[in-house]
């Protein structure tokens, strides 16, 4: 019995020492973060929407969040002519001209910009996204500008849904939230491609392309 | 600033004084030699941090002359001086910036700066960047290019045509090193990379290429990054185009598939053809002497000056055109060859005073060479009138020589 008990640590110890001796680290320098820590940096969403947070919104809520957090004010109040990227496509908008929001002194008379990639009518992230995961994740990580992190992820829910029922992909009543948001059918779903070989070190970008 | 400048007039006024030639001390005729003993500069800020003679005018502009910063804070894209440029390495104060969708350019201190490395990994890490000094680094010469680096027949210039690319040292550690020491899981296949400005600019790069070539690195040309170039850490992805280039670095995440960030989205195509020829930049020349908007003085001898690269390796032959590409001739290799890294060529040229078209290609380490737009045009099946270079642009660049020795740009 006891040789049998030695036998298994002896056994337990030297998988251990196979495993530390695979994957142990080189230098041992860093620090591992805590779980909170992971959990407050890792923003990425997925298209499986797996990060997602627990949480809903509606077209209508967002519609209010979209003026109340100054969304407005650069995004231009029908989402398109302002300053910053295209949210509403103007050809689907049912909203008047643009109207310069207070505070923008000019901003009628500059041209829309183009950042990189151009955001335009074309390309706009409801037209042109091909996962409703895309707009959640960059509302929540990169807005509103120069207070990113304040939304609650009941607003970047509605915002997302303000975004995509004025763009014409949900329907007004419809409730975002972790479950629905990953299953919204994007208008571009079928508008992407990976290339047809995976990366490899010495590949030609694309065989027979001059 | 006002004391020094008020200091470097009084020099230059007592030089001046002591010369009794206002003009003389500061441009000596061409058939007089200068006056050796007239200081340049305030020497204090020779010493401090060099800076160029005050003749020296190479700047960078903006694409479309886009304010940058424009009114609202954002830097835009802004074009390097290639028509300036010797050698193979970009100043880093003449490098091209690019942000992700048009950022503000964070001010960052490093010693709060941290990158965590996470997802499918045995054990999540976070380096400080005096952790990241403390290991194993290299160096290494690597272009980065944006995607829009793309030539139009509106542009006049080769800063225009082609200044969204640049050359640097890179010091760095080996992206793999640090993967390795977080133990990456058998069923990763991507990693999603992010930046630390306002909107955490973020972009998927395949596993493999990750674990190849890619540097987390803190300096650029023999000082720590600039502030536009991610002060102070930033991912270099030799070969890839800009986007990937992650400034700021932040976070990087292990996941097993294309995560579609916001800056992926941008750039997506429906064709799997173009979506291969998007992420890696091909074999590329441009010749920046002669180029858009300059003269030559007369007939004569010139030597033709350019730049060659390709994102899948080294360069292995540069060929210049003197007739609009009906003959081509190898170039020299005036510069060590790199991998991913601009290589400079020259060609010896004799000008006979008549109207000439000059143009420059390249084949890379693969044997691939650096098409024109007809080619380009005949894989695509359509029209060379019609046809659109597609993913990044390689495509060959023509110069065309008048006789009265102005160069314009070829396309237009």
């Amino acid at each position: 019995m006891a040789s049998r008990r030695l036998l298994l640590v002896v056994m337990v110890v030297l998988g251990l020492c196979q495993i530390g001796t695979a994957q142990s680290p080189t230098y041992g320098v860093g620090r591992a973060p805590t779980a909170e820590e992971i959990r407050a940096w890792d923003i990425s969403i997925s298209p499986t929407g797996k990060e997602l947070p627990p949480g809903r919104g509606t077209a209508k809520e967002g519609a209010q969040l979209y003026v109340q957090k100054g969304c407005a004010g650069c995004h231009g109040r029908t989402g398109w002519g302002g300053r910053a990227p295209v949210l509403i496509s103007s050809k689907i908008s049912k909203d008047g001209p643009p109207v310069p929001a207070n505070g923008m002194a000019g901003m009628a008379h500059e041209p829309p910009p183009c950042l990189a990639p151009c955001v335009n009518d074309a390309n706009a992230m409801a037209i042109h996204s091909p996962f409703a995961t895309v707009i959640w994740d960059y509302i929540n990580r990169g807005m509103p500008i120069g207070k990113e992190g304040t939304l609650t992820p009941n607003e970047v829910y509605a915002l997302t849904a303000f975004i995509l029922y004025k763009n014409e992909v949900i329907k007004e009543g419809d409730v975002l939230d972790e479950l629905s948001l990953p299953k919204v059918k994007m208008p571009n779903a079928a508008g992407f491609a990976l290339p047809p070989e995976e990366w490899k070190h010495g590949r030609p970008r694309l065989q027979n392309y001059p | 600033m006002s004391s020094k400048r008020d200091r470097r007039g009084f020099l230059k006024n007592g030089a001046a004084l002591a010369t009794g030639l206002t003009v003389g001390a500061v441009r000596p005729a061409s058939a007089q030699t200068p006056a050796a003993s007239t200081p340049s500069k305030d020497i204090k800020e020779l010493i401090a941090y060099g800076e160029r003679s005050r003749f020296e005018t190479a700047v960078r502009v903006s694409v479309g002359g886009r304010p940058s910063p424009d009114s609202f804070g954002l830097t835009f894209h802004v074009l390097a001086p290639l028509q300036d440029s010797f050698g193979i390495i970009t100043p880093s104060s003449l490098f091209y910036t690019a942000t992700h969708r048009g950022a503000f350019v964070p001010d960052i201190n490093p010693r709060e700066h941290r990158l965590m490395i996470h997802g499918m990994v045995d054990r999540p890490l976070t380096f400080s960047l005096d952790d990241l000094k403390r290991l194993p680094y290299v160096s290494r010469i690597h272009f980065v290019e944006c995607l829009g680096n793309r030539a139009n027949a509106n542009h006049k210039t080769v800063q225009e045509t082609h200044g969204l690319t640049s050359c640097a040292e890179w010091t760095g550690v080996p992206l793999s090193l640090l993967l390795k020491e977080a133990g990456v899981q058998n069923a990763a296949s991507w990693i999603v990379a992010e930046g630390a400005e306002e909107v955490k600019g973020a972009s998927s790069i395949p596993l493999a290429k990750a674990m190849d070539d890619c540097l987390v690195c803190y300096g650029q040309n023999g000082e720590m990054l600039r502030p536009q170039q991610g002060y102070p850490l930033r991912l270099m992805v030799p070969g890839f185009e800009g986007i990937y280039q992650i400034k700021y670095l932040r976070r990087i995440k292990v996941v097993d598939r294309y995560y579609m960030t916001y800056d992926d989205y941008g750039h997506i195509n429906p064709d799997p053809k173009v979506a291969a020829l998007t992420h890696q930049i091909g074999p590329k020349s441009v010749i920046t002497f002669p180029s858009g908007g300059q003269q030559l003085p007369e007939r004569g001898f010139y030597e033709i000056s350019g730049l060659a690269w390709s994102g899948a390796g080294a360069i292995r032959k540069v060929e210049v055109s003197t007739d609009g590409g009906q003959t081509w001739k190898d170039a020299e290799l005036r510069s060590p060859a790199y991998p991913m890294a601009h290589t400079r060529f020259g060609f010896h040229w004799n000008w006979d005073g008549r109207e000439s078209v000059l143009m420059s290609r390249c084949t890379d380490e693969l044997g691939t060479v650096q098409p024109t737009r007809a080619d380009v045009a005949k894989f695509w099946n359509e029209s060379p009138e019609r046809s659109r270079v597609r993913g990044a642009d390689n495509s060959v660049q023509p110069w065309k020589i008048a006789s009265d020795g102005s160069v314009r740009n070829g396309l237009a």
